[in-house]
């Protein structure tokens, strides 16, 4: 884990009392709303429909358990028991009382959390492959990197008032899960001549104008990783829109002026501010580096595990969806699903946040990552405590065996919370996870991303779902059109759509069709529905979809 | 021609609590939608809205809402202030429905 510095500490601290200075001003009438927003919003906290929200970063997805607990406590002491995980790995409270925001920071800043550039038109938490420091796949880590950039990022005085929001995602892998091709920058970590550096790619984004980023740089030597993003950002903030909200994020000045330009501008830019990184960044890179080293895995027996997967079809079935390859072959990563059937995607209750924490400290040397898909990781786990862990979860709802499934949703919070939706995600979500949990069909389907937004803004990052939902108003009723075929992997595709939309009735029908479709046409159990799509494309699952419109064009 | 002037409340959240209020005809502010003062009039309205809007030291973003006045109550008429009256439907107890008025 990065320990917070001295620097850090007093930092935060400032920050804090700042904003604590802040709030009491509005409350005492000294600054009205319009002068107020910009300051809560730099401070992570929004209005939504019914109250206030408090967005707190998890930087790069990870946690640990005196971090875990402490994010309970305030779901205990200003919330109403719950947090809720989100796309973009941070956890938001629904409920908190603006007098008692500036003590939540507090609480937060005790275990090295915060809620700053959670929101603004800055750079947001940087978020990074969720198996990062454990998948077997992994070139190196990249999470030092990641909490490098959160440090140059954080107050950096020529990004605070970027033409629109900013956000960089990271993966170490050569499988991207960290959607890192709809990033304003994604970095993938790549391999020249024995060297690791970063592919750097620009102009990502879903929202209401989806790309897939370009990308600027085969490769980028690590050391030249901070004045390279630099020279970018720079190059967005003189360039990018500022008279048209919808017009100024990165993607579109990358489609307005051409990659190539770009490119060219960056590179000019990166020229005359790579001789101001002498070397400090590398310096603190190594520094962080040694603070989130692998920890000391120590050899473990797996027979225990190895009898339980065969005698337990329970546990098989658990450790068949929720588990992944680690480094070493006696440890495994664990996926906590957030996702029971019927459970509000991302939500957990502090009780179940304190039971995380005991197991991360218990079976997991103490670490956590958030996913975007909102589910909750233990990296390294030995597979001899996996038995005993599962019967942990199982008691406490959160066992549920569907990672990757047609239940494992993402959805935003849409309009039973977020002031900007134009419909409901959730009981959409619920509908279909009941629907699938009932039919038992889900483990049949095999793997299946299905991803919900309330709104074109897409936090739900419908359109890189294999099966995506955008919740629409039309005409006063909310209305769900259907994308297929989209990926966030390194083969990253947007969805197609596939006509008109359902109503909140039809809409869970609507997906049995596609899968049912998926399931009559596919090859074999091992071609994916992703796969399936790639292979015979839109119109079977059209077909299936809008019955009558096929028939009248077979009459 | 303009479109005819449809019954209208003013609502917005509290400063402090962040709830959803409703501007009521004595420039108060009332968590009880029924007690809202209903618009009929569209000069009226536009007027109020800006008597609600002076209370920024109470309230935050009001602005005016269509309702229906069927059974003598204002009832929202679009499914956003529904919820915003309702509150989430994934926790029934939480947010306006979990309060007693």
């Amino acid at each position: 884990m990065y320990r917070y510095s001295e620097f850090d500490r007093a930092f935060l601290a400032e920050r804090n009392a700042q904003f604590r200075a802040q709030v009491e001003r509005r409350i005492d009438g000294f600054l009205t709303e319009e002068e107020f927003k910009p300051l809560r919003l730099m401070n992570g906290l929004y209005l939504q429909l019914h109250a206030y929200m408090l967005r707190v970063a998890i930087p790069y997805g990870t946690l640990n358990s005196a971090q875990m607990r402490q994010l309970a406590l305030l779901a205990d002491t200003w919330d109403k028991g719950y947090g809720h995980f989100t796309t973009r790995q941070n956890i938001q409270y629904n409920w908190p009382k603006l007098k008692d925001i500036p003590d939540m920071l507090d609480a937060l800043a005790k275990v090295g959390l915060h809620a700053i550039q959670t929101s603004g038109n800055t750079i947001r938490n940087v978020t990074a492959d969720h198996f990062a420091g454990a998948a077997a796949d992994e070139i190196a880590d990249p999470r030092p990197v990641a909490e490098l950039i959160r440090q140059w990022s954080t107050d950096h005085p020529e990004f605070q008032f970027l033409p629109r929001k900013f956000k960089i995602a990271i993966t170490g892998s050569q499988h991207d899960r960290a959607v890192t091709r709809a990033h304003d920058i994604g970095l993938r970590m790549v391999q020249q001549d024995g060297a690791a550096g970063f592919e750097v790619i620009v102009g990502g984004g879903l929202g209401r104008t989806p790309m897939i980023g370009n990308v600027i740089k085969d490769f980028l030597p690590k050391a030249d990783l901070l004045p390279y993003l630099e020279a970018i950002v720079a190059v967005y903030n003189t360039l990018g829109r500022r008279d048209n909200k919808y017009k100024a994020r990165i993607k579109i000045t990358v489609h307005e002026h051409g990659i190539e330009n770009i490119q060219r501008l960056v590179e000019a830019k990166y020229a005359l501010i790579r001789p101001q990184f002498t070397g400090i960044d590398q310096q603190m890179l190594a520094a962080i580096k040694a603070q989130l080293a692998l920890p000391d895995l120590s050899a473990n027996d797996t027979q225990a595990y190895d009898l339980k997967y065969k005698t337990d079809p329970v546990f098989r079935s658990w450790a068949d969806t929720n588990l992944t390859a680690h480094k070493r072959d006696d440890h495994a990563i664990v996926t906590v699903s957030l996702k029971a059937h019927g459970a509000t995607p991302g939500d957990a209750t502090a009780d179940q946040m304190r039971l995380l924490a005991d197991l991360a400290a218990q079976y997991g040397h103490d670490e956590l990552r958030i996913s975007h898909e909102q589910n909750v990781i233990l990296p390294h786990v030995a597979r001899a405590d996996l038995p005993a862990l599962h019967a942990a979860l199982q008691g406490a709802g959160l066992a549920t065996a569907n990672v990757g499934l047609i239940s494992d949703i993402i959805a935003c919070p849409g309009m039973d919370y977020c002031a900007l939706a134009t419909a409901r995600s959730i009981p959409i979500a619920q509908a279909i996870a009941n629907r699938f949990n009932d039919l038992k069909l889900e483990h049949d389907v095999g793997p299946l991303k299905l991803k919900i937004s309330g709104c074109i803004n897409a936090c739900g990052h419908h359109h890189v779902g294999h099966i995506g939902i955008l919740g629409l108003d039309r005409g006063g009723v909310e209305t769900y059109q259907i994308t297929l075929g989209g990926d966030g992997t390194e083969a990253a595709t947007l969805g197609e759509r596939t006509g008109p939309g359902f109503s909140c009735e039809e809409i869970t029908p609507a997906i049995e069709r596609i899968v049912q479709a998926y399931l009559d046409l596919r090859q074999s159990r091992d071609e994916t529905f992703l796969q399936a799509y790639r292979r015979v494309g839109l119109s079977p699952f059209k077909a299936a979809l809008y019955p009558e419109a096929s028939e009248k064009n077979a009459a | 021609m303009p479109r005819p002037f449809t019954p209208k409340v003013i609502t917005a959240n509290a400063l402090l609590e962040g709830d959803v209020i409703w501007f009521t005809a004595d420039d108060g502010w009332t968590r009880n939608m029924n007690s809202a003062e209903v618009l009929t009039d569209e000069a009226h309205a536009t007027l109020r809205l800006l008597d609600a809007e002076l209370q920024q030291d109470q309230v935050v973003g009001a602005y005016l809402a269509d309702v229906s006045m069927e059974g003598g109550a204002p009832a929202p008429t679009h499914f956003r202030e529904e919820f915003r009256l309702c509150g989430p439907s994934n926790y029934p107890g939480h947010g306006r429905a979990g309060q007693e008025a």
